[in-house]
């Protein structure tokens, strides 16, 4: 199909002492991202899930700020239906790095009757409103967010600075012109700014990332023996969150989840791939991209994406 | 359950690019580039053979494209879906705004900046091209070198774009026709010199049969040049920072003040051109104050050098007063200081800028208040013809402004540099961002020689 040759390194990159790798280059832009909102925001806040892109992020963040501690606090919107080695992972870095987590949590607004269970049981759509909630209670004026513009077509037309009116929503019409590296944070009172440092990486940009830099990640990223059951094409993980039901049963799998989020809707791929070199080379080869194989919250419409961002989902 | 497989061991072995190459590529180098063209010129079809190619399409995009291709009542995928990523974009299928895309090849990783070539080209193709190093002109085989072509060509010398392909595409269409290629480049390669576009390389391509875009031709042996990927794939991407003189533009200042750092006091920036080294005498502009640098933070490591587009720390021998917004430069070479700035603008804001207009300038970390002193000119893509005091520059408008900031600026000129010759106007009021500005004169030196060696009047030539 292609006819490109296995030469790993063009050479007159190669002859270059100013070269930089590409993951330089990524890494170098993402820190200068980092500090443009440290500069020009009072309030700016990480969303951190646990998940791989969020850890890189939070990576990132220390590297840019060094020796210093990170000027930012950390939010997690608690679907409720987390995956416990990732919560467990989340309170481990907090601490270690003596940083200020912020949860908010889906279950309360549901407890509250603020928010409804839906029929599929899925939160991760309900996650909108908490989040908007906690950056109006916690005044934030910048919200980082782990997005990349290579999962979902709506997010490729993502800006690296992207301006949220005062409920939150996304206007992908009009947005504003993205020139040289010169970030526009301007707002104004209750809007806010999201910005997303990983806009130019890939699924994997951030595996090599994560393996030149030696990043510990939640252990469900690699593979490893798991109960799950079958639903829409994807195997799920049990738990009180409501699988399986009748008629779908459990069966013990050698799998690994390429992305990590609400337990109802985040699928695991079966794999061997229990090293971080074997995980790159499983998506090097893979003919799926990480969205279509594991989130069943984007196959919901051509536009689901889209129509959640324009609500107010980072 | 035949979906859930699909991460697993599937290595496509018709797939050229072996997984094994990927474990080890974190040194592959990025080249960013954009295309331009307008709606029929095949710019869809060359991305999507690029990215497909590329294996970057992958298998349930691919499915979802045929799923909703199918939807519509169409036969074959449209692979325009692939690209257009919002409800409108699909409903009016026409392409909205710039979006970014990425593929890779063992050797290299690609930023794409996909602008669109409908109406509101100008703001479209100056912002994919204000990041890029490279610049995909595509014109019709049958039609030539037409406005639009020329439209590009000077949009691309005017951001100083590196290196510009020119794709010759739909030599299907021209029975693969030498003579019709042969003068499409000559009229293209001299226009585009004329400009100052320092490279130009001309390839003969069908984007749907897929003639030298991937693989080479068959059917044009005459061509012995690359295929437009093995061109983005050894393009060269670094210059010699060392050519140039440094510049670093302050972030942030970095004060742990902790018992461990107690009097760490380090400068947080990127560097925005040429090379820093330990021991350099520096001054810190707009101050003044000059001072030696003592060390630099790569990110975790202390190296003795460090150059452009590195993110690193400084800090400095002396404690001297610096914050966000200044200036750290080489001591010889630092740049002048100057409250008057002459600069070409792309206006790229719906509502107008208009002479007297009070707005916020953003040049590197720094922004400062400016006044819109006067438009002296307008400028027409399609012919070069500059139009003499417009009063107002529109959207999608290039024109020739000065301008009076507040407070001095460190500002170099866009031919020096990319990177501190470019600022943004922003309305104060709401924070939108009016025009993208470029300090100096509009085309390279090349232009301007040129015109006069044609014995053009100095009002008329290209010095703009």
């Amino acid at each position: 199909m292609t006819t490109v040759t296995a030469v790993t390194e063009n050479a007159e990159d190669a002859d270059n002492p100013y070269a930089l790798s590409h993951l330089d280059a990524l890494e170098s832009e993402a820190v200068h991202i980092f500090r443009e909102v440290a500069g020009e925001f009072e309030r700016p806040v990480i969303l951190f899930s646990g998940g791989k892109d969020s850890i890189v992020m939070l990576h990132l963040a220390l590297k840019a700020f060094a020796p210093a501690a990170v000027p930012f606090s950390l939010l997690h919107v608690d679907t409720g239906h987390n995956f416990p080695e990732v919560l467990d992972y989340r309170d481990r870095t907090v601490e270690r790095h003596g940083l200020r987590l912020h949860v908010a949590s889906v279950q309360d607004f549901i407890d509250r009757g603020e928010l409804r269970e839906r029929p599929d049981g899925t939160r991760n759509p309900l996650q909108t409103v908490p989040l908007l909630d906690a950056i109006d209670k916690g005044r934030f004026d910048a919200v980082f967010g782990g997005g990349r513009r290579d999962e979902e077509k709506a997010r490729a037309k993502e800006r690296v600075f992207s301006l949220r009116d005062e409920f939150g929503g996304w206007d992908p019409r009009r947005q504003r012109p993205e020139l040289w590296q010169l970030y526009n944070g301007k707002h104004s009172p209750g809007e806010h700014v999201r910005v997303f440092p990983l806009s130019n990486w890939t699924e994997l940009d951030v595996w090599q990332y994560i393996a030149r830099e030696k990043i510990e990640l939640p252990a469900i990223y690699y593979a490893h023996e798991r109960e799950v059951f079958a639903r829409s094409g994807m195997w799920l993980s049990p738990g009180e969150w409501g699988g399986p039901k009748d008629g779908e049963s459990l069966e013990r799998r050698q799998v690994r989840y390429r992305t990590v989020g609400d337990m109802s809707c985040t699928g695991a791929v079966d794999s061997d791939a229990d090293t971080i070199e074997a995980v790159i080379a499983e998506i090097a080869a893979s003919r799926l991209t990480e969205r279509g194989a594991t989130r069943a919250d984007d196959k919901m419409s051509e536009a689901a994406m889209e129509d959640r961002k324009r609500e107010g989902y980072f | 359950m035949s979906t859930n497989t699909g991460t697993g061991a599937s290595t496509d072995a018709g797939t050229g690019a072996d997984a094994a190459d990927f474990v080890e590529a974190g040194a592959a180098s990025l080249l960013r580039f954009a295309t331009a063209g307008s709606v029929d010129d095949g710019k869809s079809t060359l991305v999507g053979r690029l990215l497909h190619d590329s294996k970057s399409v992958l298998a349930d995009q691919l499915e979802a494209v045929e799923r909703a291709s199918l939807g519509r009542g169409q036969e074959t995928p449209d692979l325009a879906l692939l690209t257009d990523g919002l409800r409108a974009e699909r409903e009016q299928g026409i392409t909205i705004d710039v979006a970014y895309r990425y593929f890779a090849t063992p050797r290299r990783r690609f930023i794409l900046a996909d602008t669109p070539g409908h109406v509101q080209y100008t703001r479209n193709m100056v912002t994919g091209a204000s990041t890029a190093e490279l610049a995909v002109v595509l014109v019709d085989a049958r039609n030539g070198v037409v406005e639009q072509t020329r439209r590009h060509a000077a949009v691309a010398a005017l951001l100083r774009v590196p290196h510009v392909v020119l794709a010759v595409n739909k030599m299907d269409l021209v029975d693969y026709a030498e003579p019709v290629f042969a003068a499409i480049a000559e009229e293209f390669t001299t226009y585009a010199a004329s400009l100052g576009v320092p490279e130009i390389t001309a390839i003969p391509i069908s984007a749907l049969a897929g003639d030298n875009v991937v693989s080479p031709s068959a059917t044009m042996d005459w061509y012995g040049g690359p295929t437009v990927l093995e061109h983005l794939e050894t393009v060269p991407v670094v210059a010699d920072p060392s050519d140039d003189p440094a510049r670093f533009p302050v972030q942030y200042v970095i004060r742990p003040q902790t018992a461990e750092h107690p009097d760490y006091r380090g400068y947080a920036g990127q560097i925005a051109s040429g090379v820093l080294r330990v021991g350099d005498a520096v001054t810190a502009l707009p101050s003044g104050n000059t001072s030696t640098i003592e060390a630099i933070d790569a990110l975790g490591q202390a190296v003795d050098a460090a150059w452009a587009p590195q993110s690193v720390t400084v800090r400095l021998t002396d404690d001297i007063d610096i914050s966000r917004g200044d200036l750290i430069a080489p001591t010889a070479t630092a740049p002048d200081l100057s409250q008057d700035i002459e600069a070409t603008v792309c206006h790229v804001a719906d509502r107008p800028l208009t002479i007297g207009q009070r707005v916020l300038l953003k040049h590197t970390t720094r922004t400062v208040k400016a006044l819109v002193k006067d438009i002296p000119s307008r400028l027409t893509l399609d012919d070069l013809s500059q139009h003499p005091a417009p009063g107002e520059l529109a959207a999608n408008d290039i024109g020739r402004v000065t301008l009076r900031t507040a407070e001095p600026l460190a500002l170099d000129a866009y031919a020096d540099s990319r990177r501190t010759g470019s600022f943004l106007l922003i309305d104060p009021a709401d924070g939108t961002t009016l025009t993208a500005g470029m300090a100096g004169n509009a085309f390279a030196e090349a232009a301007a020689e040129a015109a006069v060696a044609d014995g053009a009047d100095d009002d008329e030539g290209w010095d703009f």
